[in-house]
């Protein structure tokens, strides 16, 4: 690991370990689930280039998944977290056959279509629990022994979890794999005229990225003890755009920082009701127009630009 | 196996139509094994065409062809490439912000066999770091190798881009336009590094520049309108009536690059 990379994430996770002692838990858990979600979104448009716009059927999939196979069938949280992820990659597996092969704004609408047949699909389905969702998951004690009902306890469950995911987001992005995105991203054609089948790269990365979506989205379900069709929506497939882009695309820590930002705004303008929407258009837009780097991409280009006139 | 036995890539009746337009029409191209074959045309000829055609990244309308005597015509582009024809592109392809070991790497990364291993460390690829600065330092860029591809010069790039292809080892490479937008003391250096990588294998070229093709080409295809207008070697094809004419009916900088190519005419009889 790069050495300035490691600081970096040990002052994150140790901010993180301390936090529930300043802020409430709820709020955080909540960020660290959208933060691990848009994590994994970005993993495919800021390392592959690939622009999707359907994540929210394997973020909102995963939670029914786990909410459903916990509460119904009662198994194990952890089995049932683990249910949601393997749920979702088995989803991103198939709609990552039929939307790879596309490219740009076709690729977007694609996994668009595919995430408006999974909404109807759980509208439909009797198991989601139509309008109501599926609404008091119980917090059965982690691998029996950890009680989780706490959401002090929980929190750092959930800590856990996020991390362990974004490490590995970390590590597929520094892998002898993460180089070939990185190619395929700079110059397909060239990746393929050295050999490289592009499409294969691109399908596990879509896989990886839609088993972590669903990590996110089965967590979710477990902390606020609810699955419910808000997280099948367009709506938050486009959420998870907008967190990625603010925090900064191809940045390690902009998803984070978006995902930060969005859901703080989303809970400390509540009392404004509708309007919070119209303010993250507003900021949705400053953020294209003025900050393309996004909050985090902007930083560090700062930063690079301070050190290289320092050198001079 | 039905094609003749030093040819190491043959078309035939090689047809390329957009929407009914003809970029290349009936093509017959047979490349010897170990020459360096060029292949020249005004603009619009239909080269780069081939080069997608026979690298499969565009699919032929009609015809076939033959990679050491294996039909590939239906071949994917990537399979191509691991068969051991390896292109390089017009517009220079690098990976533009990944250094330059990192450039090369990329090529020698996939024998390796660990491209999917998305839970190793980046680390695992620093033993083909030697490999990689051997390939830079052949193409003189050895004391460039930290720098990223996009803050490289053009005529380096295209060294870089040469690097890489090399570091595949093909047994057949595909040069569009190598010597495109460089400078002079680039191109000899370029001519040298070309001549010099074509003892053991065999080059098709696209290039412009008639002294760099005179000195360099054992065998050259004269391409116009999609079609073959000429074929031998230069002193012969440049004395082709016909080729002098479809130079002469395309305008200004072709025509200075045909009698470019009269005067360097002599230097590229004496090899
Ligand atoms: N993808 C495409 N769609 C439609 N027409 C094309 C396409 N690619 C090439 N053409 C046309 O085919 C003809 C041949 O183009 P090509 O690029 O092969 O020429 P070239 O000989 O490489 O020329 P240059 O010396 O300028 O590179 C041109 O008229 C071009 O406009
Ligand atoms: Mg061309």
């Amino acid at each position: 690991m790069k050495s300035n990379d490691s600081l970096m994430i040990l002052a994150l996770a140790a901010a993180l370990a301390v936090a529930p002692f300043f802020i409430y838990p709820v709020f955080l858990m909540k960020v660290l689930c959208f933060a691990l979600f848009a994590c994994a979104f970005n993993l495919l448009i800021g390392y592959v280039g690939l622009l999707s716009f359907g994540h929210a059927m394997f973020f909102g999939f995963a939670a029914y998944v786990s909410g459903y196979t916990v509460k119904t069938w009662g198994f194990p949280t952890e089995i049932g977290i683990l249910a949601g992820m393997l749920v979702s990659a088995a989803l991103g597996l198939v709609a990552g056959l039929i939307a790879i092969r596309r490219q740009g704004i076709y690729f977007a609408m694609v996994t668009l279509a595919l995430a408006q047949m999974v909404f109807f699909f759980c509208v439909q389905a009797k198991f989601t629990g139509g309008e109501d969702g599926i609404q008091s998951i119980p917090r059965r004690a982690l691998f029996g022994v950890i009680d989780i009902r706490n959401d002090f306890t929980l929190y750092y469950v959930v800590l856990a979890i996020f991390l362990a995911g974004f490490l590995v987001i970390y590590r597929t992005i520094h892998s002898p794999f993460g180089q070939v995105l990185k190619a395929i991203r700079e110059n397909e054609p060239r990746a393929i005229s050295l050999g490289y089948k592009v499409d294969n790269y691109k399908l596990l990365a879509f896989v990886l990225s839609a088993a972590l979506s669903g990590l996110a989205g089965a967590t979710k379900a477990i902390v606020f003890q609810l699955a419910t069709l808000t997280d099948v929506t367009w709506q938050m497939s486009g959420e998870v755009v907008l967190m990625t882009l603010v925090g900064g695309m191809g940045t390690v820590l902009g998803p984070f920082v978006g995902a930060a930002i969005i859901i703080a705004m989303q809970n400390y303008l509540a009392q404004f009701g509708e309007w919070v929407l119209v303010i993250q258009g507003v900021i949705f837009v400053t953020t294209v127009m003025l900050f393309r780097r996004g909050v985090v991409g902007e930083i560090g280009a700062y930063l690079a630009k301070a050190r290289g006139t320092a050198k001079e | 196996m039905n094609t003749t036995e030093d040819s190491i890539v043959e078309t035939r009746g090689l047809t390329k139509e957009f929407r009914g337009f003809r970029a290349v029409n009936d093509v017959n191209l047979k490349v010897r094994r170990g020459s360096i074959h060029a292949l020249i045309g005004p603009n619009g000829a239909g080269k780069t065409t081939c080069f997608n055609l026979i690298t499969k990244f565009l699919q032929p309308t009609s015809g076939a062809i033959f990679f050491k005597g294996r039909d590939i015509t239906r071949t994917a582009p990537a399979d191509v490439a691991r068969l051991g024809l390896v292109r390089s592109f017009q517009i220079s392809a690098t990976f533009p912000n990944l250094n330059l070991v990192e450039n090369v790497r990329i090529a020698l990364q996939r024998p390796l066999g660990n491209s999917f291993h998305f839970w190793r460390p980046e680390s695992t690829l620093s033993s083909l770091d030697g490999r990689a600065l051997e390939l830079l330092d052949a193409v003189g860029l050895s004391e460039y190798a930290g720098l990223t591809a996009v803050e490289l010069p053009y005529g380096r790039k295209r060294a870089l881009e040469i690097a890489t292809t090399l570091a595949l080892d093909p047994e057949l490479l595909l040069l569009d336009e190598p010597m495109a937008g460089m400078a002079r003391e680039d191109i000899s250096r370029v001519s040298a590094l070309i001549r010099k990588i074509s003892q053991n294998r065999t080059i098709l070229m696209v290039e412009h520049n008639m002294s760099v093709v005179a000195d360099l080409c054992d065998q050259i295809t004269v391409l116009a309108r999609g079609e073959v207008l000429a074929e031998g070697s230069y002193s012969v094809v440049s004395r082709n009536p016909a080729v002098i004419e479809a130079y002469m009916g395309t305008g200004q900088g072709s025509a200075e690059s045909a009698g470019q190519s009269s005067g360097n005419a002599n230097g590229g009889t004496h090899g």
